[in-house]
């Protein structure tokens, strides 16, 4: 079996491999923007090690004339800085994968019939002033592999370093040349054409990642607090919110630790504040008991958990859907939650924007669910749609007569803030009164529990339903959640199959009542998760009392690769 | 004086007769009526343990959260809205135990909120185990053969932290406490008031009597303003002074640092997002 886009010539991988601090980032930047410039297609992820210099990581870009927002396994093209590149990549590499790079820093690991253009990339970069140009030649080698003209690239470059030194942009041409002219003159030089750049639509589209995608989302949410402790991968929200978020009045503070964190969220919150906090694993643990805070004062919060594989410190810097079970659970007693996992960028935009408004309607804590894989994945897609983006306050201007914890005939006791109104607003983390003062009242404690959980019922009113894309008539489900959803996709259209259709939940917790219909209506179903223990899969057996028949797990700390999950897919269909 | 304005008339107070809190809730209730603060214009921050309790027993705002966590939302209460007068409260053990990691760099990030300790050097709540303050000897059913441990010297930390406004009382002398707590609540800054308060039920050790022979009054020629002085002052045991041991007038508070109310001090409830602004920094993401 072929894979599902080894088609040379209109949808080529490139991996770039090199040492944490040499700059495969940067050629990643450059290089990404050029092609979406010139109208393809781009998609970029990376796979690092934990480690600030040294190691090897390396980065997969895909360039196609087609949408393409999945991982593959298949490299066309490897761009070996470091020397271990290819044995690092040494169950991608295949005797059709072009190997770029320095003959002697590769020739241990080169082995016979494999293809190799060898570029003095250092060389090269030394020739115009200094060895960091290296990356910008290796651009410029890519580029003319890729039949880019280098007045475009250039052009593109110029945007780029618009900001930079006269001479740092000269020098960074020169650069991009130098690599272009010397690979152009290659003896066994060969270049692949992408039959015809998409549309001019790519041009006009974004280049974001999902740590941008749920920064931007919580902006448009109206969120301005921010207070977190950084651990890897949900930093990067963090980061993006102290700096974007500064023109958008956005309060942004490194908190002691997870513990202060969500307690400094939930008291922005309770006057009035729009607050999330982002965390992984371990600092999530961490904010447990502010979650159960927030389940029994009813607080709002939003927090983005970006899922790392554990137990304890695990692999910092990999990726897993190991934490499903943590947050579905997570905070003592009894209260209700909602849990979004965003699969693409365009939800991880809106489901963001829209947690704050659940969160302010509810009381109640909302999830973003992602994972390393996912906030570090980039590609082209249309820029977000404010139109359908508001801010709903559900706060109200107090009288003398509030109470916080009124019990009403929906559940739902209206929130006032502190200092609106004429009413005093008592938030109480003991069980309480309808004012807010601690109770034993074992009566009207079993009336708060109600009034607590009875809110579950609303929010399944509102809950997103599971996106199913594929025949109608299908016999086989591929069900996914979150992350995997573009890998699944683009696997299960490779395969082709008019029996099979996909199942996709960005909304895991409380589930929308019309997927346990479209579950049960197929013959065989195939939960696929990262993650080695099933976690969805039990969740819909729990909570709707479905049993799927397959399980398809990954666990070794890597996302899915869409050409090799085809493969396995077809096997148990 | 009666402070009818945060009295809460006939309530059910979960405190044991002759408990320090009662002083101390009396205190607090005057300081706020003599300052002229409405309580809707005040939000009392407190953890769990009977100190803690205090929210429930006078006319306020209150966001009475976890064991230890009272200064988090404090600073995330106040950085919202400003305008709110943000007091956290709560015993020796919440603030100094639980909480202790939250004491050290609340002071750090110095927002202008009032941190009211309720000290009786011992967990009451929880019935009579040590607290960090706990005196070494003091036996307990935990300390079975006496504290074991250095007692936590609140004041000299947070003097060596640099905290703007450092205090203690003893709840024996009302009105030193009541214009202390004014004092602080004025101070533009963290402030800090460890109030020493026996526990008549749990600590048969450090009693009325035992303060009284234990502390003396700095003295009035002490400046308060030296912080090295300070520092010493705050480090003896054998008695232990009451008063302002530190004061620095030149702190800016935490809120006013982080810049969200440069050009608009209005509370962030009131805010809108400028949809336009998010719109073209999203299509900066479409340029190269
Ligand atoms: C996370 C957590 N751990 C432990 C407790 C139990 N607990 C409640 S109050 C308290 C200590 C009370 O001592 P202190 O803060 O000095 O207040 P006091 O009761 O003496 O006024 C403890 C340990 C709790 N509520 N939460």
């Amino acid at each position: 079996m072929t894979n599902p886009s080894t088609k040379k010539g209109n949808d080529i991988s490139i991996v770039l491999c090199g040492q944490a601090g040499q700059g495969i980032q940067t050629v990643e930047k450059i290089f990404t923007r050029i092609m979406k410039s010139n109208g393809y297609h781009v998609y970029a992820t990376k796979e690092y090690m934990s480690r600030v210099r040294g190691g090897l990581n390396s980065i997969l870009i895909r360039i196609s004339d087609k949408p393409v927002k999945a991982f593959v396994d298949r490299i066309d093209i490897l761009v070996g800085l470091n020397k271990g590149s290819i044995k690092h990549l040494k169950n991608r590499v295949t005797s059709e994968t072009l190997i770029i790079g320095e003959k002697e820093v590769l020739s241990d690991e080169i082995e016979d019939k494999q293809k190799v253009f060898d570029i003095p990339f250092t060389e090269i970069a030394s020739g115009v002033g200094n060895k960091v140009f290296s990356n910008t030649v290796a651009v410029g080698a890519l580029i003319s592999i890729l039949s880019v003209k280098p007045e475009d690239a250039i052009n593109c470059l110029k945007q780029i370093f618009k900001d930079k030194p006269k001479e740092l942009i000269d020098k960074n041409i020169e650069a991009l040349k130098a690599g272009y002219e010397t690979t152009v003159k290659l003896e066994n030089f060969y270049s692949v054409k992408i039959e015809s750049p998409a549309s001019g639509s790519v041009k006009k589209q974004i280049l974001v990642n999902g740590s941008e995608a749920v920064g931007l989302g919580a902006i448009a949410g109206g969120c301005n607090f921010i207070s977190s402790y950084p651990m890897s991968p949900s930093t990067s929200v963090l980061v993006f919110l102290a700096q974007k978020g500064k023109d958008f009045g956005v309060l942004a503070e490194q908190a002691e630790d997870e513990i202060s964190a969500i307690n400094m969220a939930i008291g922005a919150w309770y006057a009035g504040a729009r607050a999330m906090v982002t965390t992984s694993g371990g600092g999530f643990a961490l904010m447990t008991e502010g979650v159960s805070l927030a389940g029994m004062l009813e607080s709002p919060i939003v927090i983005h958990l970006a899922q790392r594989p554990g137990p304890a410190t695990g692999l910092p810097t990999r990726t897993e859907q190991g934490d499903l079970d943590l947050v579905l659970y997570a905070g003592h007693g009894e209260f209700p939650r909602i849990i979004f996992a965003p699969g693409t960028l365009e939800d991880a935009f809106y489901l963001t924007q829209k947690a704050f408004n659940l969160a302010d309607k509810f009381q109640v804590p909302v999830f973003i669910l992602t994972d390393q894989y996912f906030v570090d994945s980039y590609y082209n897609t249309e820029p977000f749609n404010l139109k359908e983006c508001k801010v709903e306050k559900h706060f109200i201007e107090t009288s003398e007569d509030y109470q916080r914890y009124k019990l009403t005939e929906n559940e739902i006791s209206p929130r006032g803030i502190p200092g609106l109104g004429k009413g005093l607003v008592c938030a109480d983390s003991d069980e309480h009164d309808e004012e807010g003062h601690i109770t034993e009242d074992l009566e009207l404690r079993i009336k708060m529990v109600d009034k607590r959980l009875g809110k579950l019922d609303l929010i399944k009113q509102e809950s997103v339903p599971p996106v199913l894309l594929g025949p109608e008539n299908y016999e086989n489900l591929v069900i996914c959640w979150g992350s995997t959803f573009n890998i699944i996709c683009e696997a299960v259209n490779y395969l082709g199959r008019k029996d099979t259709a996909v199942l996709y939940f960005n909304q895991v917790y409380p589930l929308h009542d019309g997927a346990i219909e479209l579950i049960k209506k197929a013959k065989k179903t195939i939960v696929v998760e990262n993650n080695a223990a099933a976690q969805f899969a039990r969740l819909l057996k729990i909570h709707a009392d479905v049993k799927v028949d397959h399980n398809v797990l990954k666990y070794d700390g890597l996302c899915f690769a869409s050409d090799s999950i085809a493969e396995e897919l077809n096997e148990l269909l | 004086m009666k402070n009818e304005k945060y009295d809460m008339g006939d309530i059910d107070i979960a405190w044991c007769p002759g408990c320090g809190n009662f002083g101390i809730l009396n205190a607090l209730k005057q300081a706020m009526e003599e300052l002229k603060i409405e309580p809707t214009n005040l939000v009392l921050v407190s953890g769990i343990g009977q100190a803690a309790k205090i929210p429930h027993y006078l006319k306020t705002n209150f966001f009475n959260g976890l064991h230890g966590r009272a200064l988090p939302p404090a600073t995330g209460i106040k950085a919202s809205n400003p305008s709110l007068t943000v007091i956290a409260e709560s015993g020796d053990g919440d603030m100094y135990g639980e909480g202790g990691n939250h004491f050290i760099h609340t002071i750090r990030r110095n927002p202008n909120i009032t941190n009211i300790v309720h000290d009786n050097m011992v967990y009451g709540l929880t019935k009579g185990q040590a607290s960090p303050t706990s005196r070494r000897g003091f036996v307990t059913p935990v300390q079975v053969a006496g504290v074991i441990l250095e007692p936590f010297n609140p004041l000299a930390v947070a003097i060596a932290l640099n905290a703007g406004f450092v205090a203690r009382t003893f709840i024996g002398d009302k009105e030193q406490t009541i214009e202390i707590i004014k004092q602080a609540i004025n101070y533009k800054g963290y402030a800090l008031v460890d109030i020493l308060q026996p526990c008549v039920t749990f600590n048969k050790l450090n009693t009325y009597q035992w303060f009284k022979d234990n502390t003396y009054y700095l003295e009035d020629s002490y400046d308060c303003h030296d912080r090295n002085a300070a520092f010493k002052r705050a480090t003896e045991s054998d008695k232990l002074p009451l008063g302002i041991f530190y004061i620095n007038p030149e702190k800016t508070p935490f809120e006013e640092n982080t810049g969200v109310y440069k050009q608009n001090d209005t509370p962030l409830y009131s805010r809108e997002v400028d949809y336009g602004k998010l719109e073209s920094l999203i299509s900066k993401y479409a340029l190269v």
